[in-house]
């Protein structure tokens, strides 16, 4: 087997610049009326907040970026909705379905 | 399922549950409350043709032959159908899939009903080709199987030349072409001490996650239990290693373990509950509420050849037969964790106590545990048995012997 380099860890901050894989599929399940992300082997359920972040997670935006968009959106404070959003993709990446 | 959505206003409760779509058991609490409504995966098993030959497989011992096997339009109705209902997921599995020549039609269907796609592979057979092909139509998600990570273990088990070698080499196909990869590591007496060398190469192929699956004794597997059943002890060391392998690549592989449920102390959740979120179509087109359920003989299953799949799932006798907790006896009934687990599994109920009613013995409440615990102990003490290797000939020689013992054919 040729030499791979060995993945590592994906540790969230507020410059991280979040993406989604590909191959992991958002979509509303109009029968359940729920958002879904559909994994494989997995049916993740966001609520509405985690919807947005995921959306925003193009690999371009940076978590200050996306906490900043929500700051707006919700009228709170942005450092600690960026707390929050670092909390949640650090748990998404931890689980695979977040890249950095 | 609406009490699993959280939504306000509060960016401090930004929540994602996750749920397992094939009854594995993973990390942490997965195990969440599936959909009442309508299932969320479904299990095709295309054929029951397999160019191995694996004595732990799982499925039935009577074999389905090619000419029951529901027909190109008959899957593609399936798949559409399963989108309609409200399907999120659809595992394409057998045998080996693969060796349906319709298999691009059925993957091009399910993709256009909106379900996220797996395909189950033995990947012996399978060209560069037809991967890159399956991956144009919509398939979202391979995952292979693969025996034992030395190649004479996976040629002996599989009972196929050079398998480990063409495994190894799809799966990095599947990498390359940057599809999600899951390995299929069943696990027993043969491979147990390489569990830690499985997930190793789990990570050097790039997979997003792998199974440890230890053997579940039903169809093959059961009759080969006493070939295949590790000692206590190694599966104790074994789960051991998952745990802190776990931890250590957190973030770089995923790593689901379904626990050999012979030493368990309470019994798995079977299928999140019967009925409750999976169904599972036979190659013949017969549906079932799990892969096993044929062995519990007073249940009768349509057909999606006679019904719709939605009335099936509605109506059908053997989905109602054990839904909810109201089949239950003692001491299933008055338990704290009948919603939890709901009574274990009713198959495994069946094989060992003769009454699909009854807690399954993995269960540390059920009377049978101790001979069960007893039992598996007991073989795995023994040097292990011949395979009774999953093919056709082996197949009519156990229907001819029912249930007596018989020559296994090489």
């Amino acid at each position: 087997m040729p030499a791979v380099k060995r993945p590592t860890r994906l540790v969230v901050d507020r410059t991280t610049k979040p993406i989604m894989p590909r191959y992991l599929k958002l979509r509303h399940d109009p029968g359940r009326d729920r958002w879904v992300l559909l994994a494989p082997e997995r049916i993740l359920t966001p609520d509405a907040i985690a919807v947005m972040v995921l959306k925003l997670c193009d690999g371009e935006r940076s978590v200050d970026d996306i906490a900043a968009k929500l700051a707006e959106e919700y009228s709170a404070p942005v450092d600690v909705i960026a707390g929050d959003v670092v909390e949640l993709l650090q748990d998404l990446a931890d689980k695979g379905y977040i890249k950095g | 399922m609406t009490e699993d959505l959280k939504i306000d206003g509060h960016v401090d409760s930004i929540a994602v549950d996750d749920e397992p779509t094939t009854g594995v058991i993973g990390d942490r609490e997965e195990s969440a409350i599936l959909c009442a409504v309508a299932p969320v995966g479904l299990l095709a098993e295309l054929t029951h043709r397999c160019p191995l030959q694996c004595p732990y497989c799982s499925n039935p011992v009577e074999l389905e032959s090619v000419k029951n096997e529901l027909t190109t339009e008959e899957w593609c109705s399936v798949m559409s159908q399963a989108g309609e209902m409200g399907i999120l997921q659809v595992h394409l599995s057998g045998g080996e899939p693969t060796a349906r020549k319709d298999l691009e039609e059925i993957v091009k269907t399910a993709a256009d009903a909106g379900l996220y796609s797996n395909l189950i592979t033995a990947a012996v057979n399978v060209k560069r080709e037809r991967l890159e092909k399956l991956k144009e139509l919509g398939l979202d998600h391979v995952q292979v199987s693969v025996q034992d990570v030395d190649p004479g273990g996976a040629e002996r088990i599989g009972a196929f030349k050079n398998a480990l070698e063409k495994k190894l080499e799809f799966a990095r196909w599947v990498t390359e072409l940057d599809m999600p990869l899951t390995i299929n590591a069943p696990i027993h007496r043969h491979n147990i001490h390489n569990v830690p060398r499985y997930i190793d190469v789990a990570v050097e192929l790039g997979a997003q996650r792998i199974e440890i699956a230890h053997a579940q004794y039903y169809g093959w597997a059961l009759l080969n239990r006493a070939a295949l059943i590790p000692t206590y002890e190694e599966t104790i060391a074994s789960i051991e290693y998952v745990e802190a392998a776990r931890e250590r690549l957190k973030g770089v592989l995923t790593i689901d373990m379904v626990v050999p449920d012979y030493y368990a102390k309470r019994p798995k959740p079977c299928m999140g509950g019967w009925g409750k979120g999976f169904m599972n179509i036979t190659p013949a087109g017969k549906v079932l509420p799990c892969h096993a359920a044929e062995s519990i003989p007073e249940l009768n299953f349509d057909n999606v050849r006679d019904k719709k799949l939605l009335d099936i799932w509605m109506d059908s006798d053997a989905f109602n037969a054990f839904r909810g907790t109201d089949w239950m006896k003692e001491p299933c009934k008055s338990c704290a964790f009948k919603e939890v687990d709901f009574g274990g599994c009713r198959c495994q109920a069946m094989a060992i106590s003769k009454d699909p009613r009854n807690t399954d013995p993995a269960c540390s409440l059920s009377p049978y545990h101790n001979e069960m615990v007893n039992l598996a102990k007991a073989e795995a003490a023994k040097p292990a048995t011949a395979f009774v290797y999953r093919n056709t000939r082996n197949a009519a020689q156990v229907s001819k012997a029912h249930g007596e013992v018989f020559e296994p054919a090489e």
